[in-house]
Formats: C-alpha cells, structure tokens, sequence
C-alpha cells in the first residue's frame, strides 16, 4: 500500500467561493422561512391536520438517512478491512456528519415550538422512538467525531478499527431507528410494517454512496486533484448493487402488502390511482431514481462516463427524495381507516384522500437543510486534510503496476 | 425563619404539607356527614386539592341509534366550551367531529361523534418524545402543552384523527382551557369540568336537546349508569383489533 | 377550598404594599412610601385588584415563577386545582382595571415587570390573560370595577378561613 497524502482543499478559487456563497445563501433562506414559520404558525405551510408531516420531513428524513449511509465507504475500510476503501474513510465520516447536521436542523426547526427543542433533551419518554433517536443521533455525531479524530491524529490511529465499529453499529441502530419511527406506526395503514427498518438501512446504503460518489468526483474535478478509474468504477459498482437491493426490498414490502387484503385500498393508492403519488412512485422512485441510473452504471458504452455516473448519482438522489415524498406524504394522504367496511364521511375530512400542496418557506426550510450539509461538508474540506491529493489509479489500486 | 427569608423550596414544602393537612381534614369531615351522603359527595366533586386517582377511569358511551344525523349539539358544544373557532379549514382544530357512516354492503346508514378514545393503552403516549401526551391516573388522555414541542409524532400514531395541531396564533381562550399556537391538542374530556364533578360539555348538550346519545360516567364503578349500560348491552370499541381499550364505547355501530 | 387568601384587614398593608410595588427595585430607604426621584426608571404597576397576595409580595416577585411551575405541573398531571398559586387566580386579582388584563401596556401587572427586566412570558400563548369572564362581568365596561370589587367580596365570603391556612403555613 502506497503512502496516502490527505491536504486541504485551497479553498480560494472563485468557484469555491461562488459555491459557498449559494449554498450560504440557501442556508439563510431557509432559516428565514423556518423563523417565518415561527412566527406565523404552521399556517403558512402546505401541512395540515391531516397532512401532518410535509416537505421538511421529506428532507430530513431523507438526509439523515442518507448520512447514515454516507458512513457506509469507512466502514467497509475499517470493519470489513477492505484496505482499498481506507483512503475514501475521511470524506465518508465528514459527509455523515454535515447531512446528519443539515437532516436534523430541518426537522427541529419545523417543530410546532423550536424554541423549546431544549426540552427534548430534558424530558425523556423511553418507550418513544422518537426519544431514542435523540440518543441515536448524539451518538452518532460522537461516534463519527471519534472515529475522525483517530484516522486524522497519528497517536490515536490504533483506535481507528474499534472507533470504525461503534460507527457502523451506531449507524445501523440510526438507520433503524429512522425506519422505525413509521414502522411502528400501526394504526396507519401504509407504516405498519417492520420491513421498513430493513428497508431504510437499504436505502440509506443506496442515497448514502450516490451522494458520497458525486461529492467526491465534484471535489477532485474543481480541485483538480486525479481520480483513478479504480475508484470510481468499485463505488459505482457497490451503488448499482445498493440499487438493486432497495429496488428489491420495495418489492417485498408491497407485495407483502398486497397479499393482506385490509392494505389493498392504500396499494391501490400508491401504485394505481394516487395521482401525483403514484406518478412520483413510478415515474420518480422506479424509472428515473433506480432503472435509469442502472442502466447507466451497467450499459457497455456509457458506464465508463464520468458524466454518466454524475447523473445517476443525482437521479438516486432525486428518486431518493421521491421516495421520501411517497412513502412519508402519501403514506398520510390515504385516509386513515376508522371503520372497515364502512364508507366515512366528516368534517374532519374521514374518508377522503387528502390534499397537501408544499408552500414555499417549507421548501426552503428543507433545501436549506441541504445546504447546510454542503456548507459544513465544504468547510470541512478547507480547513481539515479530509482528501487524498491524490486517487489516482497508481495511488489508490493495490493491483496498479 | 420568617416567611420573608423562605426559599421557594421550603415554601413549596409547605404548601404540600398544607394540602396533605387539609386533604386529612377534608378527609374527616366527609366522614363525619351521614354514609349515604358521603359516597355521593365522593362521586360528584373531588376536593380540589386532592389528585386525580386511578379509582376512577372516566369513560362515555355513545349511542349512535339516538344520535341524529345533521345535529351537531355535541360539537358546538365542545368548542364554546373550549374556546375553539369554529372552523372547517384543514388547518383548523376539531376536538369532536360528527362522523356520517354508510355500510358498504346493505347501505345502512350511521352517524356519530368521535374524539379521543381516552385510550388505555394510548398510542400517542407511547410516541411522544418528551412525555408531554401522558395518560392521567383516571384515565383521561391530555396533551402537557408546557413539554409540548410540536412534533406531531403523536397524531401519525392516533387510530381515530382525534388530535388537532394549532397552526395559529390564538386569543381569547377560555381561562379553565388554556390552548395555544405550535402544540397539539385533542378532547380533554373537559378535564376542567370533570374536575368539578361536572359533566363533558358534549354530554350535556347531548342531554339537553333530548337526545341522550351520550352517557359520561366511571368505567371503574360497577353501580355507575355507564358501567351497567355496558354491562348489559352490545357495545364496540373502534378499531378493537388494536387492543387499546378505549374509554369511548359506542352502541348501534 | 382554604387557601385563597383575599383579607379584608390591614388596609395600611395595601398601601405599603402598593407604594413597594410602586418603587418595584429601589432600594429599601425609600420602601417606607416615601418614593425619591430617582435616575433609574423603575416599572410602574397598575396592581389590579390585588389586595393581599397568597405569599409575602417580596417572595412572591422573587419566586412566583417557581410557584407557577410547581402548581401547573401538579394541575395538570394530577388534576389539583387549588387556587392559591394557580395562574388563573393570580391573573383574576391583578388584571388591569383599564383592559380587563393582565397584558397590554407596560402597566399591567405582568406585563410592567416583566418588560422591565426584559424576560419574555411564554404563559399567554396558550393561557387567557384575562379573568374568567361570567355572565355579569363585561370586561371594557366602566363599570368593570364595581362588579369585580363585588366579585373580590363574595370571594371573601367564601373563603373566609383563608388566613388561618396561610398563617399555619406562615407559624412553621
């Protein structure tokens, strides 16, 4: 194994400038709706009493997901040993920790009362999976920040290995425990399944590698730092698998579903009639988010692209968010079911598919909890020696000659 | 010590010295009036210093063969009660709402109220992060809007859509009804009334426009008329499949 | 139903009372009524109805928010609905005689200190700022201060053995 360098990014260019400056502005953005949605009440959202989890859920879960999953490259080097993922182990830790951070200023800042998110520290309900994942996800940012410390501080570097174990077994807990907060949601017709536990590690494996794969090529291409086929084409490959494993999962849980009859109604929903649900779930999550990158992760001729592999790394993104938007808004537009058997009708709105159109601050709020992963991903970059100079094939390949 | 160097502490220590004190004397001079009397007074009005108790599991039964469908006593009822607007936005909170059922099969036609279930095994409970939905030891399900963060975990977790979340700046409360914009709320119950050995404010306009849809009394109490009403007759909790064991039975569905 | 502790006696104690509140943080030289003009602007509290509060007023301006805390956390976990520290029956004495609240300008009881040393109230998010209003009492009217003084006497009718709960409290 050859000598790796990790260095800073220069961070002077007028294009990193330019880049913190949009994801800063978007930053602000969004921290001016979620003061705007203080302000004002949850009112000026598209979420409503029946839809009570809207678009800053869809990005936050989405990201905290995904973080979890953006691990996945370190662990792979320090749990499963693989020395060649050892190189990539920095970047991974970092981004788990900027889409951590950015995934759960959305979801504290949509809160009814941010001001008092204090007291979700304070007041603990230990049967609540909610109150787990607050654990959950302090410990991960210690995790992570440990595991870090001991690749980056060369006195630590024998705790590297188990450091890279607690991460992976927090990160799987996390992912769990993310999944959970909607399987364990049994009075709702869509949730109640603990195939989603599984489901979102699977996914979160999937979003996680898209992201870290298009943040690495993004930042050896504007630092102008070589990047080996090597590289690219083993991540790519995992991804292409990660694909396919939530694609499969899908399958699972639907079929399941299909099979108790009491579930045909919300199925029904989600993949015949559901409007824009089912169209985001085939259109978005299916085609554009898992067959399409496939295609061009696998397809002779194109997966040797760069720009090919880019562009599927932001269709799992997207189809990622898709799914995200399907599973957490549709899941909630079905009408809950009070009285099988029975047609209902309300004022209340029983019985009848619910509206939600997401209304701008609450889009913000979400976009710019993206960006402030980007911003803290971007910084990290600067000030800590996060990349290799160099992943060129003879640097990063074992078997280079 | 005089009271002007107290520390809040020792003040409060006193206060609960104070109500154990009264409770013993309250106590006492219950017992002193005639037996009879004494279970009565027991029954109506808990003295005000004396804490809720898992004696009592506070319940209604609802009997959907006498609600009408179109009245909607028992909802104008809740919100003047609550200081609740009136309102059918989405965004707008409903404590009770009537429910028009069509059987799907013979085309039977139902109508009833639904709110919280009071249940005994509550969802909302369990999911709430902070603890701030939590059940009171006489059953009754209530929201803590002082630990309440606004998650709204607790209404992706409620089988019946019985909770509301504010989504706006409120005023003009009612001051036995305190309510406000960021937290979730549902049917307290009318813990307020209750508490004074009162009747729900849906019960009693039930009662008074005739209908006499709804019964409010202990569940615990085998000689209260709820108690031999569901010992008697078919009742149905909603979504029994659950197994919550709601508070809330309903007759005719 | 003991502990609500409105006395009719001692009406030199209202005013003493009063006059501290007045000077709210002066220093205690001047406490004796006397207010000295002072540099330092000091909250002016219009005291409502307030006649004798439910604990020594200087305890009370360190420690109400304790108070408050221990009794919602017991009202709404238990169901204990005594009055003595309830926010109700604090905001049913010492509402404005003007507004009917205990909100509203930089006199009113809660607001005036509160502004004062710039410590934001999150209570009147969620509770009513105003008396209970019953079916005679009509808020704006002139006459508001009638009723409620009828309201403060009919309250001491009924709990006429308050002081001897509070003095029992007050003897430890």
């Amino acid at each position: 194994m050859k000598i790796i360098n990790y260095r800073e990014i220069e961070g002077r260019s007028s294009g990193f400038l330019i880049l913190l400056a949009i994801l800063g502005l978007l930053a602000l953005l969004g921290l001016g709706s979620a003061h705007y949605m203080e302000e004002h009440g949850h009112v000026v959202t598209g979420m409503t009493n029946q839809i009570v989890w809207g678009i800053p859920h869809v990005f936050a879960v989405f990201l905290i997901v995904a973080a979890s999953g953006a691990l996945n490259v370190a662990s792979i080097g320090s749990v499963f040993g693989k020395s060649f993922y050892k190189p990539l182990a920095p970047l991974s830790a970092l981004l788990a920790i900027g889409l951590l951070g950015g995934g759960l200023t959305v979801l504290m800042l949509d809160l009814g009362r941010p001001d008092r998110v204090i007291v979700a520290a304070t007041h603990y309900n230990f049967k609540s999976v909610f109150a787990w994942n607050v654990f959950l996800y302090s410990g991960f940012f210690g995790a992570v920040a440990i595991y870090i410390w001991t690749m980056m501080d060369k006195t630590v570097s024998s705790y590297t290995k188990p450091a890279g174990y607690l991460a992976f077994v927090v990160r799987l807990l996390l992912t769990t425990g993310t999944g959970s907060i909607f399987g364990f949601l049994v009075a709702r017709q869509f949730y109640d399944s603990a195939l989603l536990a599984p489901m979102f590690i699977i996914m979160s494996f999937s979003y996680g590698l898209a992201i870290y794969l298009g943040v690495l090529m993004a930042s050896y291409k504007w630092t102008n730092r070589p990047l080996g086929d090597a590289v690219i084409n083993r991540l790519k490959n995992l991804l292409g698998v990660f694909i396919a494993a939530v694609l499969l999962l899908v399958t699972i849980f639907h079929m399941t579903n299909l099979y108790f009859t009491k579930h045909h109604g919300v199925e029904a929903f989600i993949l015949l009639n559901g409007g824009i649900y089912t169209s985001l779930f085939w259109l978005g999550q299916i085609i554009l988010g898992s067959l399409v990158p496939l295609v061009l992760l696998y397809a002779p001729g194109i997966s040797k692209s760069r720009s090919a592999i880019a562009f599927a790394c932001g269709l799992v993104i997207l189809g990622g968010l898709s799914q995200m938007y399907v599973t957490i808004i549709g899941g909630q537009a079905y009408p809950l079911v009070l009285f099988p058997g029975y047609q209902e009708s309300s004022s209340f709105f029983d019985g009848v598919v619910h509206n939600y159109s997401p209304s701008l601050p609450e889009t913000l709020l979400g976009l710019g909890g993206m960006a402030i992963a980007g911003i803290i991903v971007t910084l990290g970059l600067k000030v800590l020696r996060f990349l290799p100079l160099s992943l060129a094939d003879s640097v990063a390949d074992p078997h280079a000659k | 010590m005089n009271e002007q160097n107290k520390t809040a502490e020792q003040v409060i220590e006193d206060y609960s010295r104070r109500k154990f004190l009264g409770t013993s004397a309250a106590v006492g001079a219950t017992l002193a009036i005639a037996p009879g009397i004494t279970l009565l007074d027991m029954a109506q009005a808990r003295p005000a210093d004396q804490a809720a108790s898992s004696k009592n599991r506070w319940g209604l039964l609802i009997d959907s063969n006498k609600c009408a469908t179109g009245c909607d006593d028992c909802v104008s009822a809740c919100f003047k009660e609550n200081a609740i607007k009136e309102g059918k936005k989405e965004t707008d909170s409903q404590w009770i709402r009537k429910i028009e059922l069509k059987d799907m099969q013979s085309g039977r036609t139902s109508s009833l109220p639904m709110m919280c279930q009071h249940c005994a095994e509550p969802p909302c409970v369990d999911v709430c992060p902070t603890g701030a939905s939590f059940k009171r030891a006489d059953g009754i399900v209530l929201v803590d809007r002082h630990i309440c963060i606004g998650c709204r975990y607790c209404m992706m977790a409620c089988p019946y859509k019985a909770r509301s979340f504010v989504h706006e700046e409120l005023t003009d409360q009612n001051p036995d009804v305190p309510r406000g914009k960021g937290c979730v709320e549902s049917c307290t119950l009318c813990v307020h009334r209750v508490d004074k050995g009162e009747q729900p404010a849906c019960v009693e306009a039930c009662s008074s426009s005739g209908k006499n849809a709804m019964i409010f009394g202990d569940l615990n109490d085998p000689n209260s008329e709820i108690s031999k009403r569901i010992a008697e007759t078919a009742t149905t909790q909603v979504r029994a499949d659950l197994q919550l064991n709601p508070g809330v039975r309903y007759q005719g569905i | 139903m003991r502990i609500l502790t409105i006395q009719p006696k001692g009406l030199w104690r209202f005013a003493l009372l009063a006059a501290m509140l007045a000077v709210g943080v002066m220093p205690p030289a001047y406490a004796d009524g006397a207010v000295a003009p002072s540099r330092v602007p000091v909250p002016h509290i219009e005291i409502g109805k307030g006649d004798k509060c439910v604990a020594d007023e200087e305890f009370m301006r360190k420690n109400h928010m304790k108070m408050l805390m221990h009794h919602r956390d017991e009202t709404v976990h238990e169901g204990i609905r005594t009055t003595q520290y309830s926010l109700k029956n604090c905001i049913e004495c010492h509402a404005s005689k003007k507004n009917n609240s205990v909100l509203g300008s930089n006199e009113n009881f809660c607001q005036s200190c509160h502004s004062y040393a710039a410590v934001k109230i999150d209570c009147f998010e969620c509770h009513a700022n105003k008396p209970k209003a019953t079916g005679a009492f009509h808020p704006v009217v002139a006459g508001a201060g009638q009723v409620s003084g009828l309201g403060a006497a009919m309250r001491k009718e009924m709990h006429g053995d308050a002081d001897k709960t509070l003095s029992t409290g007050a003897a430890k």
